[in-house]
């Protein structure tokens, strides 16, 4: 399974929370796949989804799934000591590691070698931390949703795109209509 | 009240219930009363670009953000402040410790001090610089100012604004 399939898989799952979708084609292909007011784009700024979802479930009382990507965690490395520390049990992150930057033509990234970000996400001190392989991510996501933990799965999937189309809609669109979701 | 509490308080009387930092040793008191402040969520960063992350989520979960670092972070920052604050329009208030002015022990800050407003012209950022104790009077306009227009703004705070406080 690619990264495409497992949006595919899980997007009966993400309509009804509050989605953070990382920069690229993670969320060209969630756009394509079921674009909701629910779920905010990233145009730009590799590596911040995990951020903007723990800052965003932090604020408010609603659940939020941040879909991240191993090359984008690498690059905030940071991030999962900061998650670990504040808690927010409505906040899970769910990183796709392909094992490659997929968005720059799939070249590989340290999480599809030596690196385990399952492992670091341990020694960063988050609790609940689980590694499945892509076919389980949905019933992994199902139960995280169903519990009140905060939890950061690791999906290990192939590397690989599908063609999709970029985002057109304007960035304030984005954020205004997800502003909106976000109070209703 | 010291310009500390003073700080605190203007946050707290425009609503900004959610404050990230990277400290700086300039700004060590306010980040103290920050923490013991009950209407403020204080969430340090490892890095400011992280920072301006949690913030843009905070302030689309409705929260009022505001980051706290040291001028250097503007070289940290500047795809984020573009790519995320700027393009989505939101708006931060930065405290900035402004290193690298007069007073200044440490050389290297200078470095980064002589690009700090020319990097705020460039990206058209709003910027208020705090020398005098006085200057602090500005504060809560520059909060309100900050929220009216969606913007990230600068404020800038030297050595000598802290050493007569
Ligand atoms: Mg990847």
């Amino acid at each position: 399974m690619i990264r495409s399939e497992i949006l595919r898989d899980i997007a009966p799952l993400l309509c009804d929370h509050l989605v953070v979708c990382n920069i690229g084609l993670p969320s060209q292909e969630l756009h394509m796949i079921d674009d909701q007011p629910t779920n905010f784009y990233m145009l730009g700024t590799m590596g911040l989804s995990s951020s903007i979802g723990l800052g965003l479930a932090l604020a408010q009382d609603k659940k939020v799934i941040a879909i991240d990507g191993d090359g984008s965690v690498l690059t905030n490395f940071g991030t999962l000591s900061t998650i670990a520390n504040n808690c927010a049990d409505n906040f899970i992150l769910l990183i796709i590691d392909n094992g490659s930057y997929g968005s720059t033509g799939d070249q590989p990234t340290y999480a599809g070698k030596k690196t385990s970000l399952t492992a670091v996400a341990l020694a960063c001190g988050c609790e609940n931390v689980i590694e499945c392989q892509a076919e389980e991510t949905g019933a992994v996501l199902k139960s995280a949703l169903e519990g009140d933990k905060m939890t950061i799965i690791v999906s290990k999937c192939k590397s690989g795109n599908i063609k999709v189309p970029v985002i057109i809609m304007d960035p304030v669109v984005i954020r205004d209509r997800f502003m909106t979701a976000v109070k209703a | 009240m010291s310009v500390n509490e003073e700080i605190v308080s203007d946050l707290v009387a425009n609503k900004i219930e959610f404050v990230t930092s990277v400290p700086c040793k300039q700004l060590a008191g306010v980040i103290d009363t920050i923490e013991a402040c009950p209407e403020i969520f204080h969430i340090p960063s490892n890095k400011e670009d992280e920072g301006m992350g949690l913030c843009a989520g905070a302030f689309m979960g409705g929260k009022r953000p505001a980051i706290i670092m040291q001028n250097t972070a503007i070289g940290v920052t500047i795809n984020t402040l573009a790519t995320l604050i700027q393009f989505y329009r939101m708006p931060l208030p930065m405290l900035i410790s402004y290193r690298g002015e007069l007073g200044e022990p440490v050389a290297c800050q200078v470095e980064m001090a002589v690009h700090t407003k020319a990097l705020l012209a460039q990206f058209n950022i709003p910027t208020y610089h705090f020398h005098h104790q006085d200057d602090v009077n500005e504060l809560d306009a520059i909060l309100k100012h900050t929220f009216m227009c969606n913007k990230p703004v600068a404020i800038l705070t030297d050595a000598s604004f802290w050493k007569e406080c």
